[in-house]
């Protein structure tokens, strides 16, 4: 066969791939979006639920999710940029350190349920947190905490070795290396591992299930000890626990859920383009 | 003649990468104030000793040493660290400028070292800048890229950074092998200034570099060191077989 034709065919079949990717994405969003629409205005997303959720809003469920996400990044990154670091700088490439980075691997394989469960025993029954939004965070936080340590050892193991060699030979500390040399050139990659643990944390159901949920709340927690509605768990519960909600409602959720989901990421993506535009090498 | 005042002291060094010997059995003074020359060919040993100077080889997990290196007649080993790469500078082969501005990334090493003042920063920028002849070249853009100046003017940026915090040895390894012949012209002039005030060794692989710049001259070969002289006395009577055949081409 003619050299040319086996390209535009494997060129054909390459391209008609990358299509299939995209047409569940955009056929899910279409469903979501034509079917939920009409659901959503102010008092959708501003008033409690009434009515044992047939009517009213997901105010609280709204707040209650990006509590959680705020709560599970605001401790998954710290720890795993920081165990991230010890990884790729500090430790030495030996058993324990391999032992540590398949670990790692292997924590974002375990499945979410297993997540709540494990925040179910540690969390909310051993320190007695209680089902609150501090358990809730710190599940999903363990839960992301791979995604977050993974891309931000890539991060770090992309910046050029001689970054550090030029830091140290000026006679920089190794710490003053990392945070001044190393650090800000691993910042776009680290907030990568970020969004992707974030999308997680917001969109998972198993995790919050026993550590956080509640059922039917109509109020606003006011505290972190507080339990609080969360709009993954609320989607399930209107969608298969309760009857007679109105499909438009749950359509409507969903909707909300993406919507959030999708500003959270274009948030962290535009936060890492300003990042990217200083970074010249 | 005075006896000139040893500065570097290498005491029956030898260097070991896993099994490998890249350095054996070293022995040799460099003098204050002067350019000491390492020629040789590939894997003589030559960046493996520079690189044991200011301890850059301690990042190197293979690393095995034997023997010592005494600076001011103290023994490397029982220095800090951080101090000693202050006081001993390398420059690479390739200039490896940091992804900042060009006054950045010399004020870098000043600002590691506790400098925060604006004024005093700019000082030490604009001097080092002047000393390594790339000032008038760059002055009016010290905030612009780093990244983007050409190969010459990156290597004497990489000087200016150096100069910036007052080494006492500069280590050049190759610093001109990346450079076209007029670049390379200015860095050898700035290595002639320089030798006023620091210890210059300069790794080279160019013999006409050496011959035009040294002081004395070592030449290395296989790890050991083969001949060690003035540099005009090495050049013209060579009293090692293998060093003549290195300068005058048969092998390299």
């Amino acid at each position: 066969m003619n050299v040319y034709l086996k390209q535009k065919i494997a060129f054909s079949v390459l391209f008609l791939c990358t299509l299939l990717v995209i047409v569940p994405v955009l056929v899910i969003l279409a469903i979501i979006f034509v079917k939920g629409m009409s659901a959503i205005d102010i008092s959708f997303l501003t008033e409690v639920p009434i009515k044992g959720m047939k009517e009213g809003g997901i105010f609280p469920a709204i707040l209650g999710t990006l509590y959680l996400v705020l709560g599970a990044v605001l401790f998954a990154v710290p720890l795993g940029v920081l165990s991230a670091i010890y990884l790729v700088e500090y430790s030495r490439e030996n058993f324990l350190s391999r032992l540590v980075k398949l670990a790692i691997v292997n924590l974002a394989g375990v499945p979410s349920v297993v997540y709540g469960l494990f925040g179910l025993g540690i969390f909310v029954l051993y320190f007695e947190f209680g089902a609150s939004i501090l358990s809730g965070s710190l599940t999903l936080g363990i839960m992301i905490l791979p995604v977050i340590i993974t891309a931000s050892r890539e991060a770090l193991e992309s910046v050029p070795k001689s970054f550090r060699i030029v830091s140290l030979s000026l006679g920089a500390s190794k710490w003053q290396t990392i945070r001044h040399s190393v650090l800000p050139h691993a910042l776009p990659g680290i907030l990568t591992g970020t969004i992707l643990g974030l999308g997680r944390a917001a969109g998972e159901t198993a995790p919050i299930l026993f550590t956080v949920a509640a059922f039917y709340l109509p109020k606003l927690p006011t505290s972190i000890f507080d339990q609080t509605m969360a709009l993954p768990y609320h989607l399930y519960v209107i969608s298969t626990q309760v009857p007679g909600i109105p499909e438009n409602v749950r359509y409507g959720t969903a909707l909300v859920l993406l919507l959030l989901v999708l500003l959270l990421n274009l948030a962290a993506i535009i936060l890492r383009y300003q990042f990217r535009k200083r970074k010249r090498w | 003649m005075v006896a000139p005042e040893i500065k570097i002291s290498i005491k029956d060094f030898s260097i070991y990468y896993g099994e490998n010997a890249a350095l054996k059995n070293l022995n040799l003074d460099i003098y204050k104030n002067e350019i000491f020359t390492i020629i040789g060919p590939a894997n003589s040993g030559k960046s493996s000793l520079l690189q044991s100077l200011n301890r850059l080889n301690d990042l190197t997990p293979s690393y095995k040493k034997e023997g010592s290196i005494f600076i001011d007649n103290e023994d490397i080993d029982n220095a800090d660290v951080e101090s000693l790469r202050r006081r001993v500078s390398i420059v690479f082969a390739l200039p490896f400028p940091l992804p900042l501005s060009i006054f950045d990334n010399i004020a870098y090493g000043p600002r590691m070292h506790g400098i925060k003042s604006k004024s005093k920063l700019a000082k030490i920028v604009e001097k080092g800048l002047r000393e390594a002849y790339l000032w008038d070249e760059v002055k009016d853009r010290l905030d612009t890229p780093a990244m983007n100046l050409s190969g010459g003017q990156q290597q004497r940026l990489c000087i200016a950074r150096i100069l910036a915090v007052e080494p006492e040895i500069i280590m050049f390894d190759e610093p001109t092998s990346g450079l076209d012949p007029i670049s390379t012209a200015r860095v050898e002039e700035t290595l002639r200034e320089l030798k006023e005030r620091y210890t210059i060794i300069l790794v080279t692989n160019n013999v006409a570099q050496a011959a035009r710049v040294g002081d004395r001259t070592a030449f290395l070969l296989m790890g050991e060191l083969i001949e060690l002289n003035d540099t005009k006395r090495l050049f013209t009577m060579a009293q090692d077989k293998r060093t003549d055949d290195y300068l005058t081409g048969k092998f390299g």
